[in-house]
C-alpha cells in the first residue's frame, strides 16, 4: 500500500464518507452525548481507537475466517476492546468515565464500527484497515467535536468547560462568552437540528466546490464529468 | 462429512479468538482494578466531603458503612448506605445514601448528612438524569438550590413546611421544574423522620464488612 493510498482513505472518512455526516452511522452516542466539546472529543477518541484495534485484527484474522462466523467474531472482537476502553477510561478519567456513562460500553452497538470490519476490514490487508479506521474514526471524532462544540455554545454561551476531565487538575469553567444560553441547544432536539446544520453544510461545501470544478474545465467534457458527480 | 468438518473448525476458530479475548480482558482488568478502586473510593470520600462540614469525628468515615437492604422506610426500593461518624465514641452525624424514585427522568442520588441532633449539615445530588437547563439545578455545579437545605430539620421548616413554595412549603422552586424539586424534598423528608427513630440503633449497629 504506498502513502497516497492511505491519505486517500484518511480523507474518504474525514470528509467524502464521513460516517456521521454521509453514511449517518452511530448517531445514538453522537445525539446523545454531544452536549460539551469535551464529551464529544471524549466519546469520538474512544470510537476512534475501539474503530482502529478492531480493523486492524478483523483484517489481520480474515483468512482464517469462514464466512458463516464471522458477524459473531467481530461482535467479540468488539465487545473485548470496548470493555478494554471503559476500564482504561474508569482507572485514568474517572471523571469523564462518569460523564460519558453508559455511552462508553454503548460503543459496542456503534453500528458504524461493525460496518467498516464488514465493508472495509474483512476485504484489505491491514496497513489499508488501518487507515481506513483512523480516516473514519477521526470522521466521527471530527463531527462530535463539532457538533458539541456547536450545542455548548449556543445552549451554555460557554466554550471548552471542564477540560480538567481530559486534562487533570481542579475543574475548569471553560470561556464564558455569554452567560446562559439557548437552552434547546442542549435538550434532544438540538441535536437533530445541529446534525442537519451539519449535513446542510457539506452538501453546501461540496456543491461550491464542484461547481468551481467544472468552471475550470474544458467546455467539451463539462456534460460526461457533470452526469457522473451529481451523485457525489 | 466435509460439512461436518466445518463445524467444527468454525468451532474451533471461534473458541480460540473467544479464548484470545478473554485474555485480552482479563491482562486489561489486572492492569487496571487497583487503580479503579482507588478511584472509586476517592471519588466516594470526596462526595462524603462537604456532609462532612462543621462536624469533627474520629477516624475513617468510609469504614462505618452500614447497608440498609430493602425493604425500609427510607427514600428508594433498593439498599440504602449510611456512613456513620462518631467523635470520641460518641455519635456525632450519619450521611445517608439513599434514591428519590420520582424524579423526573430516573432515579435521583442523594447524599444526605444529617448531624447527631437532627440538623441537616448538607445535602449533595451524586447522580441525577434530570433535564439539563431546569431539573438539573439541583446540582451543586449548575446553582446553589441544593444549600437552602443546610442547617434545616425535622422542626425547622415544621412539618407543612416541607414542600416547595408554590405547594404552600418553605423552600425555593426551580424556574420550569417541580417535579425535581418535589421528589428531592421528600426524600429529605422521608430521611430525616427515618433518622429520628432510628437513631440509636443506626449509631449502635456494627459495620456492614465489604462483600455484604
Amino acid at each position: 500500500m504506498t502513502t497516497g493510498e492511505s491519505i486517500e482513505q484518511l480523507r474518504a472518512g474525514l470528509w467524502k464518507d464521513n460516517p456521521g455526516l454521509v453514511q449517518l452511522l452511530g448517531l445514538c452516542p453522537l445525539l446523545a452525548v454531544t452536549t460539551t466539546f469535551v464529551n464529544g472529543l471524549a466519546l469520538g477518541f474512544a470510537t476512534l481507537v475501539v474503530l482502529a484495534c478492531s480493523n486492524v485484527l478483523v483484517s489481520a484474522t480474515r483468512r482464517w475466517i469462514r464466512p458463516e462466523i464471522r458477524i459473531p467474531i467481530y461482535v467479540l472482537i468488539i465487545a473485548s476492546l470496548v470493555t478494554c476502553i471503559e476500564l482504561m477510561f474508569k482507572a485514568w478519567f474517572p471523571s469523564l468515565d462518569r460523564s460519558l456513562g453508559i455511552f462508553i460500553p454503548l460503543i459496542v452497538t456503534n453500528c458504524a464500527i461493525v460496518a467498516r470490519a464488514e465493508v472495509f476490514a474483512s476485504r484489505n490487508p491491514v496497513g489499508a484497515s488501518l487507515a481506513d479506521g483512523i480516516g473514519m474514526g477521526a470522521g466521527f471524532t471530527l463531527l462530535l467535536v463539532t457538533i458539541g462544540a456547536f450545542r455548548e455554545l449556543i445552549g451554555q454561551g460557554s466554550i471548552l468547560s471542564r477540560l480538567d476531565m481530559i486534562l487533570g487538575g481542579d475543574p475548569m469553567a471553560g470561556i464564558t462568552l455569554i452567560d446562559g444560553g439557548w437552552l434547546l441547544a442542549i435538550l434532544p432536539p438540538g441535536a437533530f437540528f445541529s446534525l442537519a446544520l451539519a449535513v446542510a453544510a457539506k452538501n453546501v461545501i461540496d456543491r461550491r466546490r464542484e461547481a468551481a470544478r467544472r468552471a475550470h474545465m474544458p467546455r467539451n467534457l463539462r456534460r460526461a464529468d457533470g452526469a457522473t458527480a451529481t451523485r457525489a | 462429512m466435509k460439512s461436518a468438518q466445518g463445524i467444527f473448525a468454525s468451532a474451533a476458530t471461534l473458541t480460540l479468538i473467544a479464548a484470545i479475548c478473554t485474555a485480552l480482558v482479563a491482562a486489561t482488568y489486572q492492569l487496571t482494578t487497583s487503580r479503579i478502586s482507588a478511584n472509586q473510593q476517592a471519588f466516594l470520600e470526596q462526595s462524603l466531603e462537604p456532609a462532612l462540614s462543621g462536624v469533627s469525628y474520629d477516624g475513617s468515615i468510609t469504614a462505618s458503612k452500614l447497608v440498609i437492604p430493602a425493604p425500609h422506610e427510607l427514600p428508594g426500593s433498593d439498599a440504602a448506605v449510611v456512613y456513620r461518624a462518631y467523635a470520641e465514641g460518641r455519635p456525632a452525624a450519619a450521611l445517608f445514601v439513599v434514591t428519590a424514585r420520582d424524579g423526573y427522568s430516573g432515579p435521583i442520588r442523594l447524599l444526605i448528612g444529617i448531624r447527631a441532633d437532627g440538623v441537616v449539615t448538607a445535602v449533595r445530588v451524586l447522580e441525577h438524569r434530570e433535564t439539563p437547563g431546569l431539573g438539573d439545578r439541583i446540582d451543586l455545579s449548575r446553582s446553589d438550590w441544593v444549600k437552602q437545605f443546610d442547617g434545616s430539620s425535622m422542626i425547622n421548616p415544621n412539618f407543612g413546611g416541607w414542600a416547595i413554595k408554590r405547594d404552600g412549603g418553605e423552600f425555593d422552586q426551580l424556574t420550569g421544574a417541580s417535579v425535581t424539586p418535589r421528589a428531592v424534598i421528600k426524600a429529605i423528608s422521608e430521611t430525616l423522620v427515618y433518622f429520628d427513630a432510628h437513631r440509636d440503633e443506626l449509631f449502635s449497629l456494627p459495620a456492614t464488612g465489604e462483600g455484604q
